[in-house]
């Protein structure tokens, strides 16, 4: 995976740059110390490491806007980051880069529980949004794994999803409306507290692109009153392929969880042996969750179990108590740590037609033994978000970039089979190389034009997204 | 023009440098173009592709929506935002598009609970302004390779591309529908109760208000849907709302329930009364204060909808409603009135001049001679 090179002139220019972030921002606030920047040398993909130049924290989105306007003057690179928990290089520096991180804009605004909305600052952590409102019996529904640390900056930059995005949608189908500071330091704000902007959807195009088009510094989100109760089901089966299809019957057949979520052997034992939440010894896991109250779960789970029972499960499970719900869900969201525990993975983010599981489980399957890497799966089934984790050994020389070429085969499957390369973890480096294996020079000759608009010099994440060799005019220019 | 591909459009694009009008169904007819040929898209009318288990239906742009609902029907799916009918309201014939309740982004009463229209598209084809053929999103349901340049062109009139295919997901259709029909609420009491019922974990699918219903009384209409036990239980729970003294019929007939929301969702008592009709989106918990502030002012008559969210108002023909709605927190549209009316007022909600700019510099790189729906949204 290559970079661009560094604007040595920047490099070189250092001193007398901090000295122009030093007039705007408190000490605190600039970070320039070589010792002290190389805590943000690289974020979830640690594959691929490089100090900044400096970061900066700013407070407010007054402070955002003249670290912009500096920035755009001065013409320097800027990486914004939010927890720094993406898995695709979305946050990774150059050396002539500053990155601006949001995490000290953490504060709630404003809690409108009435009209069904909160509007935060966009470092505050996704997980404390829903703390913020549940004692009013609300949630915020997009759930990744990582909410208990990533930020709802870095949520909008990647249109982040979560387990329960199959019944609420992912980041841009909770969001209302925003803040954001273009690269030149102008202010605007996008849609707002009520439904439907006017007119063309800037807000719908400024969620997932990466932290490409501006710095969102406040969000208005949609909150959504708690379902009186809620009940996962655990349902084991004897290969990949049959819990494939039980999960098209079940969505077939009218009924919607609010997750599906799928485990392969591989990723059952790591989750077990990690946190022991109760998981079957079986070859295929699927936790189904339901909500409602105790007799709508009941009548729904009677329903899934219906369907299961026609695809030979060789284990059937209820969650009979909140600890036991809790715990499922536990070993489901330390799926990657637990993993991460007993080797070195990379984790793919594919996403295909939910119909095509079966398929695309049977491919994978073939080609980790074409390369002889170990590949274990755990995915949101339910809306066909695929999480391959590809397991090698990052000190044995080779390595990484075998796993890296069988990733790059099991995107391109996942796209020959009519999906697509990310579903929620975003471009970012780590796959943009093979965007145009899923578009046409044309599709992204017309996505680059839209960041044209809002950055025409290409300052802000400018290698990520676009192949470098497409982009590259841009960049230089 | 009646171009019978999607290669073919592209070729008639292609340096093409005067004004085409793309058109669907031609049901609604609400921004104004100011020049231009009319582009037909009635020839690219087919399913692609539709896999009930992947909740995915494909779909060229000029495909009637009665087509697709038959084929959704059949499955017991749906287009779960309900796309507004506008041909009883705008007297129009014709079948509506797909393509065009996408360009339009057109969501009806369910929206409150689902979403809108934009967050059930996920991938669609259209040639640019240039003639190329783009492809953007796909048909999976989470998607970020890329940008989404899908909801750019959703809801953007045709003024960045003609929409040629779109995917949308659907979801199953629920089994069973009640009503809550509570009459002789004042309006306070009732955006009350139905901001209530939406902040409840009942799952609301419909909350409107009526100030004079079919027989003259204010009406308040509250939806839940699904499993039959379930409706019931959820009509149970939410009837405890209220004190005993308010009477509550409960309407279960699934043909009167369906005929119930239609009237509201394609804007029933507005149809065939004399007058121009806005739409007005704010925050809940302002719209009583909005309307009756515009009362004070002027001749108006109101309905609501998503619990106060969408107010339709009908005004004398002519009125300039911006001028009262200053300081809107929100945006208003002019959905009917003759052209003059609608060329004086302007169609769409004013914006900042910084995010007009922007959107015009969008434009121009989707659309460089300013040939598709000149003059429109922008």
């Amino acid at each position: 995976m290559e970079m661009p090179s560094s604007n040595s002139s920047i490099i070189n220019d250092k001193d007398r740059l901090i000295g122009l972030f030093n007039r705007i921002l408190s000490a605190d606030s600039v970070i320039s110390d070589p010792y002290e920047t190389k805590a943000y040398e690289c974020d979830g993909l640690t594959a691929y490491k490089c100090p900044p130049l400096a970061v900066l924290l700013p407070r407010t989105t007054e402070e955002v806007a003249e670290i912009l306007k500096i920035c755009h003057e001065e013409k320097i690179p800027v990486i914004p980051r939010g927890a720094g928990t993406s898995l695709a290089g979305g946050a990774l520096p150059t050396s002539d880069s500053v990155i601006l991180g949001t995490s000290r804009l953490n504060n709630i605004l404003d809690l409108d529980i009435e009209n069904r909305m909160v509007r935060v600052q966009t470092g505050v952590t996704n997980l404390s949004v829903t703390e913020a409102v549940e004692n009013e019996g609300f949630f915020y529904a997009p759930d990744p794994s990582s909410q208990l640390v990533c930020t709802i900056a870095g949520n909008i930059a990647m249109n982040s999803g979560g387990a329960h995005c199959l019944k609420y949608g992912v980041t841009t189908n909770n969001l209302m409306g925003m803040k954001i500071v273009l690269m030149d330091g102008s202010v605007m704000e996008l849609g707002g507290e009520y439904l439907d902007s006017g007119g063309l959807d800037l807000l719908g195009v400024v969620c997932g692109s990466e932290g490409q088009l501006g710095i969102v510094t406040e969000a208005v989100l949609r909150i959504i009153p708690k379902p009186e109760g809620a009940r996962p089901i655990l349902l084991g089966f004897d290969s990949n392929v049959i819990a494939g299809n039980c999960v098209s019957d079940i969505i077939g057949e009218g009924i919607l969880p609010v997750a599906i979520e799928f485990m392969d052997r591989l990723c059952i034992q790591a989750c077990e042996d990690f946190v022991g939440a109760g998981y079957p010894d079986v070859e295929a896991l699927l936790i189904v969750e339901v909500e409602g109250s105790a007799k709508e779960i009941d009548e729904q789970l009677d329903r899934i179990k219906a369907i299961a029972s026609r695809h030979n499960p060789v284990a059937m499970k209820e969650s009979k108590s909140d600890k036991e719900s809790k715990l499922i869900w536990l070993g489901r969201k330390s799926a990657f740590g637990a993993m991460g525990k007993i080797n070195d993975y990379m984790c793919l983010d594919g996403t295909i037609p939910v119909s095509r599981l079966p398929d695309v489980l049977e491919g994978i399957s073939t080609l980790s033994k074409k390369y002889g890497l170990a590949v274990a799966n755990v995915f949101h089934a339910g809306d066909g978000n695929l999480h391959p984790l590809i397991l090698f050994n990052a000190n044995q020389e080779g390595e990484l970039a075998k796993c890296e070429s069988l990733g790059a085969d099991i995107l391109n499957l996942c796209v020959d089979l009519g999906g697509c390369l990310s579903g929620e973890h975003g471009v970012g480096v780590e796959k943009r190389d093979l965007m145009t294996n899923q578009f046409s020079r044309q599709d992204l000759e017309l996505q680059m034009r839209v960041k044209d608009v809002f950055d025409p010099d290409w300052l802000l994440n400018p290698a990520k997204v676009f192949p470098l060799e497409i982009s590259m005019e841009r960049r230089l220019n | 023009m009646r171009p019978a591909s999607e290669s073919e459009l592209a070729n008639l694009i292609t340096g093409r440098t005067s004004p085409v009008i793309p058109c669907g169904g031609g049901t609604r007819p609400i921004g104004l173009s100011s020049a231009g040929e009319r582009l037909y898209l009635d020839n690219l009318n087919r399913v692609t592709q539709y896999e009930p288990g992947a909740l995915t239906l494909v779909a060229e742009a000029g495909t009637p929506l009665k087509t697709i609902f038959e084929i959704l029907n059949e499955k017991g799916q749906m287009f779960p935002f309900e796309p507004i009918d506008y041909r009883g309201l705008l007297g129009r014939g014709g079948e509506p598009t797909v393509g065009g309740m996408v360009a339009t982004n057109s969501s009806g009463p369910r929206r409150v609970k689902v979403g809108a229209c934009r967050d059930y598209v996920i991938g669609l084809r259209f040639v640019d302004g240039e003639g190329n053929i783009i492809k953007s999103g796909g048909r999976v349901m989470k998607n970020v390779t890329g940008y989404d340049l899908t909801k750019l062109l959703t809801g953007s009139f045709g003024t960045l591309g003609i929409i040629t295919e779109v995917a949308l997901k659907v979801l199953p259709a629920p089994t069973h529908a009640a009503v809550l029909l509570i009459e002789g609420l004042s309006e306070k009491l009732a955006l009350q109760v139905l901001n209530r019922s939406l902040n409840s974990p009942f799952e609301v699918s419909g909350a409107a208000h009526l100030c004079s219903g079919v027989d003259g009384q204010p009406v308040t209409m509250i939806r839940l849907e699904g499993f039959q036990s379930s409706v019931m239980y959820r009509v149970e729970e939410l009837s405890k709302f209220f004190e005993d003294s308010v009477s509550i019929t409960v309407e279960t007939d699934p043909e009167r329930t369906r005929e119930g929301w239609e009237y509201i969702r394609d804007v029933g008592p507005f149809q065939n009364r004399e007058g121009d009709v806005w739409k007005i989106i704010t925050k809940p918990s302002e719209a009583l204060l909005l309307v009756e502030g515009l009362r004070e002012s002027i001749n108006i008559e109101v309905f609501y909808d998503w619990a106060g969210s969408l107010i339709w108002a009908l005004v004398k023909e002519g009125t300039n409603l911006r001028d009262y709605l200053q300081g809107l927190n929100g945006h208003a549209t002019l959905i009917r009135a003759n052209d003059g009316n609608k060329s004086h007022l302007e169609v769409f909600h004013q914006q900042s001049i910084m995010e007009l700019e922007l959107k015009k510099r969008l434009k121009n790189k989707f659309d460089p001679g300013n040939i598709l729906n000149q003059g429109m949204v922008l």
